[in-house]
């Protein structure tokens, strides 16, 4: 027996590690803030297209949650946001953006509008230090972290409605998209809001911890029929670069983590003008975002079709297929197995987007190494976007 | 009168992606279909309450992704969803379980013999090379190699330069291997029957040929050269059904403006002065166009719907010793609750993909000896797949349909024509079959569809409900197919074409058929191919 202490460097288990234990036979784990997080249960194609074609599980239990509360908490948020905060009703839901004073982005999440004085923000990374100065001149608001002692599970997929529905949740069906409703479920409230990172129709689900196995029971036993299964990370990031989202790491670099000022991104450069308004007053990297909407980014961010089917991860994009001066590069890209096509994100020299675009894609075959060059196509609307998704009730699956 | 620039004779999956092809560069197109329903045997219907049966073809990997992601049969509804979990068993109730996982997989094969274990991936190495070769030919016209004009010579070195890549020792190997039988391929490599027996199923489905008789390897290596999203040799479903393919195509095919006629059957091709010039219908009505292209088997086109004095002498023999063997049946079954094996771990990976009967070789070498005598098998060749355990669309939630195909069932039977009663006898012998690893399954049938080649020709139009348009024989496939000189889907007869299975490359619903017939027929009309390259050239 060691004698040594390795606690600290173990992953702490999530509220629902004894049944994501009993699904990962392959011990696919990696870790998410601390957490124990699947990579994958027992094999990324089935994980992928449970959630394509029928539905599945996610545990977000590491996702970061803090609950703002307080007469300043709306203004607070407003200022440190790139979204106008105020137009948001009460039990709604809103993708933003955050970012430095140079405009940088620091990080995307979601803000939940509980009532008009709490709401609580989520998001990858850790930001109590940003939050906490966020606040500065705010003293009416509380900032509550509750990314550890709150439960959550992401539920996607066609037939995710179906399964709530079945699970007891009477009229889970009129939540529109970023609409939030609460249950009484166990005799504690369960929050569930239309949401997801899988670009097809899905929700989220929140509750005590000393719920969420009990959660997931239902879960399963309602879910039983409709192909309910599990999925890790890898799958997941193969479902959101279907639906055309970013995620931090592929085609952002967190600004407050990079060392080279040329290293971070700003809205504009990840094609996210929309999410950027300039109608309300002072928000953090107003200025430099302003400004920038007079040069035009120096990138942007595109979606890109590469003809072949060799995934261009990690390529160079040329304006030539001779290949000699690069405009651009491969943020994340892969073999969509539904629209069977070789996708990609790609950041590209804003001047050289209506060119021909060409990557010179690297691949091996038993251990040898090849290259090709493959002419890329912009895509406009995202790889797969599902009318289900959008519409409610959602359509049948 | 409207004269159309192409009519398709059958809307199946093949028909209807020649049509939209031919409507996507701009031609005025007609697709005639004699059912008041599409798909010909891609073809998915609610034939009992609930339930979406396929009736015909049931799984999918050959469909071109290439065509696929071109025609945007995404968007038009299409998923294609991988499965697992094939279970085998033999005579004696013994089990031998496809796991997913390599590990498991090897475990497994390893508990039935060590040195099975280790010939499998000699195996797939070598199926995987000769695969690689034979797709890249899906997507292309094959060569004339008597005519030698500039194309077929350079479709020729296209071919040779596949060849020679693999070096002297595996062209020898290549040769032998399209003219072997599954049996003595398979006794290269392996030393227990189960192990071989589940491997040459694959050479004798919807094939009159015993595992035992020569060309069943190349028969084999066809139902594994297709693959789900680059996996070679593995099968996916069609979310939906297999309807959904054609109902995708058929949608790709509106949106570029074409037409679709259902019961509209046609009577007659028209032919005047050599030349296609439309179809006569058993309505009556008859319908111009520039050009005539049919979807329908050899034999069905040159015999059927064709005047014997329009076509050269010789095509009308020709299509009529076209090897057409109806060897396979069809039961799909409604089941009130997913089914358990006996001898299959209780796992979720493992219970719900496909169940396949092969007993033994001598098992099925003597189920192909009751078809050589026009009858049936007591131990017949089952497959059986549970697409409702994977595509939430099939079936009331907690119910399920269960396909089983079933090799061998003659066309004709020995002691006379098909009837009712013997086609439920046929159903029952499937039946009993399944029951013997699955005590309890009979209790569990809602709703059952029997179907022997008798009913699959008369509904489909398949001659002796051939599922591949005539046998993937050597001397039927590549330039042979349909005759020799006749591959490259213009038929004696001018304007007039073949875009189905009974071209190369044959069946398994690929959608190359309509494909390259389509980009044939635009170099004569002198149009840009609308039709795009495959992408597995870089495998």
């Amino acid at each position: 027996m060691s004698s040594f202490d390795r606690s600290l460097e173990r992953a702490r288990p999530t509220h629902f590690q004894p049944r994501l234990e009993e699904y990962n036979i392959k011990g696919g784990w990696s870790s998410w803030n601390g957490y124990k997080s699947a990579e994958y249960y027992y094999d990324v194609a089935l994980e992928y297209f449970s959630v394509r074609n029928a539905c599945g599980s996610y545990d977000i239990c590491p996702m970061q949650k803090y609950f703002i509360s307080g007469p300043d908490a709306q203004r607070m948020l407003d200022r440190m946001v790139t979204r106008d905060v105020t137009k948001m009703r009460v039990g709604r839901v809103s993708y933003v953006l955050w970012c430095t004073d140079e405009g940088r982005l620091i990080d995307d999440g979601t803000i939940f509008r509980l009532s008009e004085d709490e709401f609580m923000l989520t998001c990858g990374s850790p930001c109590t230090a940003w939050l906490k100065k966020s606040c500065f001149g705010f003293d009416k608001l509380w900032v509550r972290d509750r990314s550890d002692d709150l439960a959550a599970l992401s539920l996607q997929g066609p037939t995710s409605c179906a399964v709530l529905k079945k699970m007891g949740l009477t009229g889970i069906e009129s939540a529109k998209p970023f609409a939030i409703q609460h249950f009484e479920f166990n005799g504690t409230s369960l929050m569930v809001s239309r949401t997801g990172f899988s670009g097809d129709l899905g929700y989220e689900l929140w509750v005590e911890p000393e719920q969420a196995l009990a959660l997931w029971d239902a879960l399963y036993a309602a879910g039983s029929d409709f192909g309910i299964h599990p999925f890790g990370e890898e799958a997941t990031n193969m479902l959101r670069l279907e639906a055309g989202f970013i995620m931090p790491g592929y085609e952002f670099n967190e600004a407050l983590k990079t060392v080279h000022f040329r290293h971070d991104q700003t809205p504009f450069e990840l094609n996210l003008a929309w999410m950027v308004d300039f109608n309300k007053p002072h928000f953090n990297g107003r200025a430099a975002l302003l400004e920038e909407t007079k040069r035009g980014p120096r990138y942007t961010l595109v979606k890109l079709e590469v003809d072949g089917n060799k995934p261009a991860e990690g390529s160079f994009v040329y304006d030539s297929a001779k290949c000699s001066s690069d405009v651009g590069y491969v943020c994340s890209a892969m073999w969509s197995p539904v629209v069977k096509s070789n996708i990609a994100l790609a950041m590209i020299e804003t001047q050289y987007l209506d060119g021909e675009l060409w990557a010179e894609i690297n691949f091996s075959k038993e251990l040898r190494h090849y290259s090709k060059v493959a002419r890329c196509h912009i895509k406009k609307a995202p790889f797969w976007a599902p009318e289900r998704a959008r519409s409610t009730p959602p359509l049948d699956y | 009168m409207k004269r159309y620039d192409a009519i398709i004779i059958g809307a199946g999956h093949n028909g209807l992606t020649n049509a939209a092809y031919l409507a996507k560069a701009g031609l005025d197109v007609l697709v005639v279909e004699k059912n008041d329903y599409i798909g010909g045997a891609a073809v998915s219907r609610e034939l009992f309450e609930g339930w979406t049966y396929s009736n015909c073809s049931y799984v999918c990997s050959m469909m071109r992704q290439a065509l696929h992601r071109d025609l945007d049969l995404s968007r038009h509804g299409l998923m294609l969803i991988p499965y697992l979990g094939t279970i085998n068993f033999d005579d004696h109730g013994n089990s031998l379980v496809s796991y997913h996982s390599e590990e498991a997989a090897y475990n497994e094969l390893k508990r039935h013999s060590r040195h099975d274990a280790d010939a499998m991936f000699r195996i797939q190495a070598d199926l995987t090379r000769y695969a690689q070769v034979i797709r890249k030919t899906l997507l292309r016209t094959p060569p004339d190699p008597a005519r030698l004009r500039v194309r077929d010579i350079q479709e020729l070195l296209f071919l040779a330069r596949q060849f020679w890549s693999l070096g002297e020792k595996e062209i020898y190997e290549y040769v032998r291997f399209f003219t072997l039988s599954a049996a003595d391929f398979l006794d290269e490599y392996f030393e227990t029957d189960l192990i071989k027996s589940s491997m040459a199923s694959s050479g004798i489905i919807g094939t009159a040929l015993g595992v035992q008789s020569p060309g069943t390897s190349y028969i084999l290596l066809h139902h594994v050269m297709g693959d789900v999203d680059g996996n070679i040799g593995s099968w996916g479903l069609a979310r939906g059904g297999m309807g959904a393919i054609s109902k995708a195509i058929h949608s790709a095919l509106t949106s570029f403006g074409g037409e679709v006629r259902t019961n509209a059957e046609v009577e007659r091709i028209l032919v005047r002065g050599g030349r296609a010039t439309g179809v006569a219908l058993t309505s009556g009505e008859e319908i111009n166009a520039k050009i005539v292209v049919s979807n329908l088997d050899a034999r069905r086109t040159f015999t059927r719907i064709m005047d014997k004095k329009d076509l050269p002498p010789g095509i009308f023999e020709k299509a009529m010793n076209y090897k057409f063997h109806g060897s396979s049946g069809k039961v799909n079954i409604a089941l009130s609750a997913l089914p358990k094996f006996t001898n299959v771990p209780d796992n979720p990976y493992m219970n719900r993909g496909s169940q396949v009967y092969p007993g033994s070789m001598e098992t099925m070498e003597r189920a192909y000896d009751c078809w050589k005598r026009g009858r049936w098998s007591d131990v017949p060749f089952v497959e059986s797949i549970i697409p409702s355990a994977w595509d939430p669309t099939v079936a009331p939630p907690g119910k399920h349909w269960m396909s089983n195909f079933i090799q061998y069932c003659p066309a004709e039977l020995a002691d006379g024509p098909w009837t009712p009663e013997k086609r439920d006898q046929f159903g029952q012998t499937v039946i009993d079959r399944i029951e013997t690893m699955s005590p309890g399954f009979k209790d569990l049938i809602e709703h059952m569809e029997v179907r022997t080649p008798h009913e699959i020709e008369q509904e489909v139009g398949l001659t002796e409900g051939n599922i591949f348009q005539g046998e993937l024989t050597i001397d039927q496939l590549l330039f042979n197919r349909p005759f020799p000189g006749y591959a490259q889907y213009r038929m004696p007869v001018k304007n007039m074409y073949m875009c189905g299975s009974s071209t190369h490359p044959g069946g398994g619903v690929s959608s190359a058929c309509g494909a390259n017939a389509a980009r044939e027929i635009l170099i004569d009309l002198k149009k840009p191919s609308t039709v795009p390259e495959d992408d597995c050239y870089d495998e």
